[in-house]
């Protein structure tokens, strides 16, 4: 019960932070904040779903901009590709007879039909689940540096793939992506009209994401996604299936990544090939590392300050520099991280050595 | 006559050059101790990780509770009612006592990844009742005040518990323990001679392989002794130690004519 409580706490804490970081911006009037803030809690869904792969049942990753990319990129694909010119092909007949096409203009006097937002949100974000629940299973022939090698090549491929591609605008990437209306009167959309109900959209997702994946973690499957990390042996012996287990949380990080793929290019009304990059996927791994691994909390805190001081641009042209500097000193200096690390507990522990105590009690 | 719960029949293994278990053929009957002895390199560990799922036999059939089982892998055994220890204690860091004995009830809990993500009122009973349950095997095995301590850094006696503990948990039709005595003191083996008989009082079935003698000769019913991947003898404690082939395989040709073969090891 103590430590439900004290989870309750820091989600508590961490909505009223949102809040008053809103207040603030607001009547600071630098509102232009909420958009690095909104970028950043979508990028924190990646975060979140690694920090269970990587961190908890110990499958690194360095493939996750790759989902996020796919998600991203079907998405904007789909919602600007102009099936007009198309419409006597049968599957636009299709997809027109079941009324998921919409027509809009297209700003430069003509007009665009294309596959109703909320559809291609659906369908990218099953495609992404769909690529992982296949890689997955010759992927996780593979254990440690040889797993994270195949999932950078993973990585590399989609990123090949997007950058290469006349379909998806090359080195150019898509532009002109609609907003996506998902609640009568509230669209994920860059609009400054909406920055604020935006903000508050992608936040209270990554609420709910920390509170999902929290009570995972507490759950049979956390404990067996932990067995798996730290004793395939143990976790067998007990009648976890391990290879079940490893596609399905590798599903779920993957879905992550593609809602906040989806998401981030309805916001930012396009997506571009460094989305994709392999140094994208670096830097969701510096996060979860610099948060502690196993520690979802860490990797959100940590991550958030990351994410916001990059978009803010603190680091200039070393951005790319900073996250790899980052994850290479934490490998080599802090393998616990910095937040929940060895230093951190010695500290809470001299101050709080009788609430430890309580817990026992509580439990 | 019931069926024997775990029956094996010409069971091979060969590592490279090595035949390390060979034309093997035992069974377990229900409610009974059994301990497979035998020297060093004799085949013992690997008879248990064939019988158990961790590796592949090249001939021979094991059947379990009725079914044929050889070649499945070993989640699907532990599904099926097999519980183990391991020689080389296997617990999970970062987890304390109770987490990583919860994670022995998997087969008896059902909550998939959705359940458990949205707190579903059914899954939140359920990951009650199988607390309680652990808490309970935590006592009867005198470990209820470390239920929440890191389990990988308790003594190596206690750890062997939490992993006795994790295996109860299953409640397994037959319970395989690998060298439970190893790296314990003698106080502590002692210890584990009333454990093994509590449990076994209850009625579950006990495999173990076993190294100390004195232990073996105190709690088993049957004995079974291997050499070189092979039968030496099998039989009730008081037959194995008058046998001569056992005798000398423990004692060497020179001493065939000390009876007691359990002096050795104490």
């Amino acid at each position: 019960m103590a430590a439900r409580g004290r989870g309750f706490g820091f989600t508590a804490g961490l909505a009223a932070a949102i809040v008053l970081v809103q207040i603030a911006a607001s009547s600071a009037h630098k509102v232009f904040y909420l958009t690095q803030l909104t970028m950043a809690a979508y990028a924190m869904l990646v975060v979140l779903g690694l920090a269970l792969l990587m961190g908890y049942a110990g499958q690194a990753s360095m493939g996750q901009a790759g989902f996020f990319a796919i998600g991203g990129y079907v998405a904007a694909f789909l919602t600007t590709f102009n099936l007009g010119p198309r419409r006597d092909t049968l599957l636009v007949s299709l997809l027109a007879h079941a009324h998921l096409l919409v027509t809009r203009p297209d700003g430069s006097g003509g007009s665009v039909t294309h596959v109703q937002p909320w559809a291609a949100a659906l369908f990218a974000i099953t495609l992404a689940a769909a690529i992982a629940w296949l890689i997955a299973g010759p992927v996780f022939r593979l254990r440690g540096h040889y797993l994270a090698m195949a999932t950078l090549g993973f990585g590399i491929i989609v990123h090949r793939i997007f950058l290469g591609s006349s379909y998806f605008g090359a080195a150019d990437g898509i532009s002109d992506v609609p907003a996506l209306a998902l609640l009568p009167g509230f669209a994920i959309t860059g609009r400054a009209a909406s920055r604020v109900s935006n903000y508050y959209a992608a936040w209270g997702l990554v609420l709910l994401t920390l509170w999902m994946l929290t009570n995972l973690i507490g759950s049979r499957i956390g404990r067996a996604l932990r067995a798996i990390h730290g004793s395939e042996n143990a976790a067998a012996a007990v009648g976890i299936p391990i290879a079940r287990f490893k596609t399905q949380v590798f599903v779920l990080a993957a879905v992550l990544a593609a809602v906040a793929g989806v998401l981030l290019t309805h916001y930012n009304g396009g997506i571009g090939p460094s989305d994709a990059s392999v140094m994208k996927s670096v830097r969701y791994v510096a996060i979860v590392a610099v948060g502690g691994m196993a520690n979802l909390r860490g990797a959100l805190a940590m991550g958030t300050v990351l994410t916001f001081l990059s978009l803010r641009g603190y680091f200039g042209s070393f951005d790319d520099l900073v996250f790899g500097g980052i994850l290479l000193a934490m490998m080599l200096f802090a393998p616990e991280g910095l937040v929940g690390g060895a230093i951190w507990r010695r500290l809470r522990s001299m101050f709080s050595g009788k609430r430890r105590g309580d817990d026992r009690t509580g439990a | 006559m019931t069926e024997p719960v775990l029956e094996v029949r010409g069971l091979g293994r060969r590592f490279g050059g090595l035949q390390a278990v060979a034309d093997l053929s035992f069974s377990v009957p229900a409610g009974v101790i059994k301990a497979v002895i035998g020297p060093n390199g004799a085949g013992k560990t690997t008879l248990f990780n064939l019988v158990s799922g961790y590796a592949l036999p090249d001939t021979g059939s094991v059947r379990f509770r009725g079914a044929e089982v050889r070649g499945l892998p070993a989640h699907e055994l532990a599904g099926r009612g097999m519980a183990r220890t391991f020689q080389q204690i296997q617990l999970v860091p970062g987890m304390s006592v109770l987490e990583n004995v919860l994670t022995g009830r998997h087969r008896h809990t059902r909550a998939g990844f959705l359940a458990s993500m949205l707190r579903l009122p059914a899954t939140v009973r359920e990951s009650r009742t199988a607390r309680e349950r652990c808490l309970e095997t935590l006592a009867f095995l005198g470990l209820a005040d470390l239920a929440d301590a890191e389990a990988v850094s308790l003594a190596y006696g206690q750890q062997r518990l939490v992993e006795l503990a994790r295996a109860l948990v299953c409640e397994p039709a037959l319970l395989l323990l690998d060298e439970p005595a190893a790296g314990l003191n003698m106080r502590e083996t002692e210890d584990l001679a009333g454990t093994i008989g509590r449990i076994n009082a209850t009625g579950l079935t006990v495999l173990l392989v076993e190294h100390d003698m004195g232990l073996v000769m105190n709690i088993s019913h049957e004995i079974l002794v291997l050499g070189a991947g092979r039968r030496i003898a099998e039989g009730d404690p008081r037959a194995i130690q008058r046998n001569p082939d056992v005798i000398r395989i423990y004692l060497g040709e020179e001493d065939a004519d000390t009876p007691d073969p359990a002096r050795k090891t104490v």
